[in-house]
């Protein structure tokens, strides 16, 4: 043996390099992430590591795995969930009004041959399933009003379009698990604007309201106090009606003449008759 | 040690003869035997008896100096059973030194308190690894991706320059900014079932948000209904994520900003400057009707106290009361007496006239 490699060790080289490099070709390690089509000679012969529901992680199908050497190649598929980006999409409601709709879905491989013969790789897939998950979104929302367009969750109708999605990529082997709107705006322009101007008439309007309210309120609680007062005056005088016109007037006349105090009087002439009541005495007149 | 398979077994070997970690007694029952007819330092095991001198807690440390000897004495007794090629012997233990440097650095893993480590064996998971030290089988068999699950990840949606308007229930459009709090809760799952997981927790979280958004008013956005977005958000994309299998524990939505777009703002601003104004108008009520109410009261106690002098003896008091006011009037007017009737007194209407206009600005 030893002897053999001295003499020609070019032949013990050549022929363990072959060897080795089956070797390594035979032997696969296929990751969790990933799901392996042996394809025998351009016919997909086998699948490692494909999709199961319900299966735990590690338990089988990922690892160590063989082929045939040079006769089977492996094609990797995504074994994970995917996602599907659509477009924006503008969308018209039965009241004729336009929202523009971005979505996605979230899709996985469940039948890994079946996605390989009629999609080859996830782009592919991806790039056929887009158009139909716009055209899916189109037909299932423009059947609603605008106001139900806005949480179309509410009325089931993303449960309609993953169905419609699903029936199509069931024939690339694909489960399409979720399909979501992620965004639901009015489109710039027009559309933007007048919902901006009736956002902005509705504040002015509540603004306004809002004021009148308070007047309202203002003009009650003054209302109320001049009631209150006057009930309050009303229980006080009204014990002796001819006392506080009198009371009243000596205060008026002070009021009005001399001043209330504070301010200076104006400079007022009073002419008396001495037949004035004040100036009774001044006459020496006796009763 | 149970995982030690046979790789563990001469691993382990190996380093019982650097006298690594585990000591150099530790591993002799399963050493392999050198193959035979192979040269190299693999025949060195059986001359580990005859080196007592090497220290007891030699570590890797010392490694040079382990070195140094053994080189020395390969290349000084000359007869150890080895190829006495000195300079060969030097490249094959560069060569085992390099191998169990590599063999350390990929069986020992630290894992921090925060992390596990997800280990998979020729691509398939095997098991998780707990905080502390873990061993593996080195690197081409298992490999360890150590994933941070304690770590609080956050995705901060809608901020910055650009607005992010949504459509509310009435159809108001509204400019939001949120943050989403998460972590991995199973990271094994979360390596390994979603293609893309950062951008999917981004976009179910732009989606839950939008459909909570649509289902409240503007007022309940931009106000009270704040907290209950929130949970209800968090709610429905931890469901998402669990439909998808993710791993991920959505930890929390926080509203940094419900506000009206910027085109509307000033029309919202008018709303707060009329709330305030109208608030005004009731606290100027407010002022008056407690003044009024004050003044009135005054006004029929001060009545109700004099009323009640006046009452034992009201003819006395009345005509004080009418002297004592009409002293004060009289004293600060000017006062004109015409005494006999007949006499027409001169009137000075000129002065009468001259201080008439100055009456206002008093």
């Amino acid at each position: 043996m030893i002897d053999f490699v001295r003499r020609s060790p070019i032949l013990v080289g050549a022929i363990a390099l072959i060897l080795l490099v089956s070797m390594f070709s035979s032997v696969m390690i296929i990751p969790e992430t990933k799901q392996a089509i042996i394809v025998q000679l351009g016919k997909p012969n086998r699948v490692l590591n494909g999709y199961e529901p319900g299966h735990k992680i590690g338990t089988r199908g990922a690892g160590i795995n063989y082929r045939i050497p040079f006769i089977e190649s492996v094609v990797w598929l995504d074994k994970r969930v995917r996602a599907v980006d659509m477009e924006r999409q503008q969308v018209l409601s039965t009241d004729q009004r336009r929202l523009e709709v971005d979505a996605f879905a979230r899709y996985r491989i469940v039948q890994p041959t079946q996605m390989y013969i009629s999609a080859r790789s996830e782009e592919r897939l991806e790039a056929a399933l887009r158009p139909i998950l716009g055209s899916q979104l189109r037909n299932e929302l423009g059947k609603r009003s605008f106001a139900s367009l806005l949480s179309p969750e509410r009325e089931g109708a993303m449960g309609s379009i993953r169905s419609g999605l699903n029936r199509v990529a069931r024939q690339y082997g694909v489960e399409v698990i979720d399909v979501r709107i992620k965004k639901a705006d009015l489109p710039e322009g027009t559309p933007l604007d007048s919902a901006f101007a009736q956002m902005r008439s509705a504040r002015q309007q509540e603004a306004r309201s809002i004021r009148a309210e308070g007047a309202k309120r203002a003009q009650i609680i003054r209302a109320q106090a001049d009631a209150e007062a006057a009930k309050t005056y009303a229980a006080a005088f009204g014990k002796d009606p001819q006392f506080y016109d009198f009371y009243r007037a000596m205060q008026s006349y002070e009021t009005t003449f001399v001043g209330d105090g504070n301010g200076k009087s104006s400079p007022t002439n009073v002419i008396l008759s001495p037949q004035n009541d004040y100036l009774r005495e001044f006459t020496g007149r006796t009763r | 040690m149970s995982i030690f398979t046979g790789w563990g077994d001469r691993a382990r070997g190996l380093f019982a003869d650097n006298k690594g970690p585990w000591g150099s007694s530790g591993g002799g029952d399963g050493e392999e035997p050198p193959a035979p007819g192979s040269p190299g330092p693999w025949r060195e095991p059986p001359k580990r008896s005859r080196r007592p001198g090497l220290p007891g807690g030699g570590n890797v440390a010392s490694f040079d100096e382990f070195l140094k000897r053994s080189r020395a004495k390969f290349g000084g007794d000359g007869g150890g059973g080895l190829p006495s090629q000195p300079k060969g012997s030097v490249i094959a233990w560069g060569v085992l030194a390099f191998v169990l440097v590599a063999l350390l650095f990929t069986t020992w893993h630290r894992i921090a308190p925060e992390e596990r480590g997800v280990v998979t064996r020729f691509g398939r998971y095997n098991h998780t690894l707990a905080p502390g030290v873990g061993i593996t089988l080195p690197w081409p068999v298992d490999r360890v991706s150590k994933v941070d699950v304690e770590n609080i990840r956050e995705i901060p949606i809608g901020s910055g320059q650009e607005e992010t308007l949504m459509l509310t229930r009435d159809q108001n459009i509204i400019d939001i900014a949120y943050q989403v709090r998460w972590r991995i809760r199973e990271p094994e799952q979360y390596l390994f079932a979603l293609a893309e997981p950062d951008e999917t927790i981004r976009e179910v979280a732009e989606s839950a948000m939008r459909a909570v958004i649509a289902n409240v008013s503007l007022q309940g956005a931009m106000g009270n209904q704040r907290g209950e977005i929130e949970a209800r958000v968090a709610e429905e994309m931890q469901s998402t994520l669990d439909q998808y299998r993710s791993g991920v524990q959505v930890q929390g939505i926080s509203l940094r900003q419900a506000d009206p777009p910027a085109a509307v703002n000033d029309a919202f601003k008018e709303v707060t400057a009329a709330q305030q104004e109208a608030q005004r108008y009731v606290n100027d009520s407010n002022a008056y009707a407690l003044q009024l109410g004050q003044k009135a009261q005054g006004d029929a106690t001060a009545f109700d106290k004099v009323y009640e002098q006046y009452k034992l003896a009201p003819e006395v008091t009345r005509r004080r009361m009418y002297y004592e006011t009409m002293e004060r009037v009289l004293q600060r007017v000017d006062k004109t007496i015409v005494e006999a009737p007949g006499v027409n007194s001169y009137l000075p209407l000129n002065e009468l006239r001259r201080s008439a206009p100055k009456e206002p600005s008093q």
